[in-house]
């Protein structure tokens, strides 16, 4: 019988064997995350330090300089009164209801990692945008980090870097950046072929086609990206705070905890309200740009 | 027929092409032995997946003509046009550029070779949507690095020259077509480069501002003396704008020859096909169909007139002050009894309307079919360069190719 017990029930490595197997990569990695832990932290030291001092800038100012700073900020990405009436409502609206520390640290944290996700992303789009090769390898890597739950690769970052902010920048950005790098490899690839090719013809080197042309006439579609990864950036939020990340994310996890329905709530508005002002201004920011491509005459 | 080869220069040809291959697929050069062998296209394909886009092709381009490439699409126009300037590399053959070949051309040599030798013009323009008009047309200038000031001068100047001043600051999207092309010719023009190449470049156009575009092309040609290579899937353009007419069919070049040689003298039964339905009375110019058949009497006594006179004929009265008209026996002889020893008088030349060399047929159709003589041909200082009977034109209307 013990012979064909393969044919009914999958021919696993068995129990021993498994937790061998287990026991040595955690082991390798524990060993690797203490010889070189240390090393690793002071590499993010800087950005530790920049995080610190743009949160205690936001949380120090006055609440009224704060919010007049935004709605400065969003008329001239907009022109628009009506937007910077809303921001104005919906920012007074999280200070009545006592959330508005809680907002200015999510809001320096989202800051920073949408900051960081461009920086990382536009070049490895541009780079993926290169060649068909990098597009195929890293493809399937972006599908994991997308895919992949939180948690899984928390756990390695903590290990590594223990819990605060450094390890919920890096969870963020490594679930928020594929939008970008995606659509700014997208945004390359389908500009017209004939602007290449008459940029071409005129002589431009590769450097003049990639910021005089491509970069251009990509905006809109990597800014649609950028939108993307401030959004996902946002939804992070609580999974961050699991692991020490202040801001309108513990809230959210205390009335889990504790089942405080309106606590919860509230703090989840508030998300809400922060990604629609992202998002609102950063489109009509993105329009406003491009709006030689409107009024097009046929 | 006759057919006068106007550019019958011996001098070196600006651009040659040698044995130019170019075949689509993953391995391009392992085809190049079954090409020799003579397998057409479809088998090609058939056994190996690659796509055979030209073939052998040889040509020569000499310094300020208009070489128009012709076919219809798939022919490959659009891939030999891309040779010249290497956006597209052949898979064997040599393209040389006043001597030498740019397959040599490093990188960097290449990118400069670009900047000044040649333009392009591109059939949906390839205008960029971001930059305005002006600075469209600059660009050509602003990649390699001139002056701001400089650049939107001379911008400004192409700009006026094709009829689109006051447009500077308009984005390319808010222009019509045509308009949108204008640019497209400017931003080539404005890098001085010596070869423009057009690649269909008027084929978006409706056929009234095609004509119209095509109109000013001739007339900026007539003063800049550029070497234009054009790529078009329209005879009549090609007719209209050619110094000389290559035609590619799937491709291979079928014949290569002036708008009249492809015209009269088509070389193959495709050739033949295409110029069928040609109206020739508005393609062929009086020039290629003149003869110098009718006698110049130049002397202004009337004995030595009439003894040059043919016997039963008349000739063409000129001398040093021009041309003046049609002598006839009839008349002579009448003016010779009054006036023995006398001259020709204005009163003894009859008035005969003349012709000029560039006209089309079809201009001359009526007075040459309402005239019993052969009318004359006048050059622009006015002086006899020949002269059309109407049964050479209408020997020439009549004409089909077997």
């Amino acid at each position: 019988m013990a012979d064909s017990s393969w044919f009914t029930s999958f021919p696993q490595l068995d129990r021993k064997d498994l937790t061998v197997f287990k026991k040595t990569l955690d082991g390798a990695y524990r060993e690797f995350s203490r010889n070189y832990g240390e090393l690793i932290e002071g590499f993010f030291d800087p950005l530790l330090t920049f995080l610190i001092w743009f949160e205690k800038l936001l949380l120090a100012s006055p609440w009224w300089l704060t919010m007049a700073i935004i709605v400065a900020i969003v008329y001239s990405a907009t022109r628009s009164w009506k937007l910077c009436t809303g921001v104005l409502a919906s920012l007074i609206a999280i200070g009545i209801f006592g959330m508005w520390d809680d907002t200015m640290r999510t809001l320096s944290i989202i800051t920073v990692c949408t900051l960081l996700s461009i920086v990382i992303g536009v070049p490895t789009g541009i780079l993926m945008s290169r060649s068909n090769r990098m597009q195929s390898i890293i493809t399937p890597i972006l599908d994991v980090m997308q895919t992949m739950p939180a948690f899984v690769y928390l756990i390695p970052v903590v290990m590594l870097l223990g819990i605060g902010k450094i390890p919920g920048v890096i969870a963020v950005i490594i679930y928020a950046v594929p939008p970008v790098i995606r659509l700014t490899n997208l945004g390359i690839r389908l500009v017209d072929k004939e602007i290449m090719e008459a940029a071409t013809s005129f002589g431009a080197t590769d450097t003049q086609k990639l910021f005089g042309v491509q970069l251009p006439l990509a905006m809109p579609t990597i800014m649609a990206g950028i939108n993307q990864t401030i959004m996902m950036a946002l939804a992070m939020v609580v999974v961050a705070s699991m692991i020490g990340v202040k801001g309108l994310g513990q809230p959210v996890l205390k009335s889990i905890t504790n089942q405080y329905f309106t606590l919860g709530l509230l703090n989840g508005l508030a998300i809400v309200a922060l990604a629609i002002i992202f998002d609102r201004v950063s489109q009509a920011y993105a329009k406003r740009s491009q709006k030689h491509l409107g009024n097009r005459h046929d | 027929m006759t057919s006068t080869n106007i550019n019958n220069q011996v001098a070196k040809p600006l651009i040659e092409i040698n044995g130019l291959y170019k075949v689509f697929g993953p391995k391009e050069k392992s085809i190049l032995p079954l090409l020799e062998t003579g397998k057409n296209k479809q088998d090609v394909l058939a056994e190996t997946g690659h796509t055979v886009g030209l073939r052998d092709i040889n040509l020569d381009v000499q310094q300020g003509e208009i070489f128009v490439i012709m076919g219809l699409s798939g022919s490959g126009k659009s891939t030999l046009i891309r040779h010249f300037n290497r956006l597209i590399d052949p898979t064997a053959g040599q393209i040389k550029v006043e001597g030498e070949d740019i397959m040599k051309l490093s990188k960097n040599e290449l990118i400069e070779f670009r900047r000044h030798k040649m333009s392009m013009v591109f059939q949906n323009f390839g205008l960029m949507p971001h930059r305005t008009v002006l600075e469209n047309v600059a660009y050509g200038l602003q990649i390699q690095k001139v002056p701001k000031k400089e650049r939107s001068e001379k911008a400004v100047t192409w700009l006026e020259t094709v009829g689109l001043a006051g447009y500077e600051e308009q984005y390319p999207g808010q222009l019509s077509g045509g308009q949108q092309q204008r640019v497209g010719l400017a931003r080539a023009l404005c890098t001085d480069a010596e070869i423009l190449l057009m690649d269909e470049a008027f084929s978006a156009l409706d056929p009234l501002i095609r004509s119209e575009m095509q109109g000013q092309l001739l007339e900026l040609q007539e003063k800049l003396h550029k070497t234009i290579i054009f790529i078009t899937h329209d005879l009549d353009e090609a007719l209209r704008i050619g110094d000389r007419i290559a035609i590619l069919n799937d491709g291979v070049v079928s014949q290569i020859g002036t708008p009249v040689d492809i015209l009269l003298n088509p070389a193959d039964d495709y050739v033949e096909a295409f110029v069928k339905d040609v109206n020739r009375a508005r393609a062929v110019p009086v020039k290629t169909i003149m003869k110098q058949s009718v006698p110049i009497i130049k002397s202004a006594n009337l004995a030595e007139a009439i003894a040059k006179l043919p016997k039963q004929g008349y000739a063409f009265y000129q001398n040093e002050s021009g041309f003046h008209g049609l002598l006839t026996r009839k008349k002579l002889e009448a003016a010779i009894k009054l006036r023995p020893e006398g001259n020709i008088v204005p009163e003894d030349v009859t008035e005969i309307p003349n012709l000029m060399p560039d006209m089309l047929l079809q201009e001359a159709l009526s007075d040459s079919l309402t005239s019993d003589y052969s009318l004359p041909v006048l050059d622009e200082e006015g002086r006899y360069v020949g002269d059309l009977s109407s049964e050479s034109l209408a020997e020439t209307l009549e004409y089909t190719p077997e």
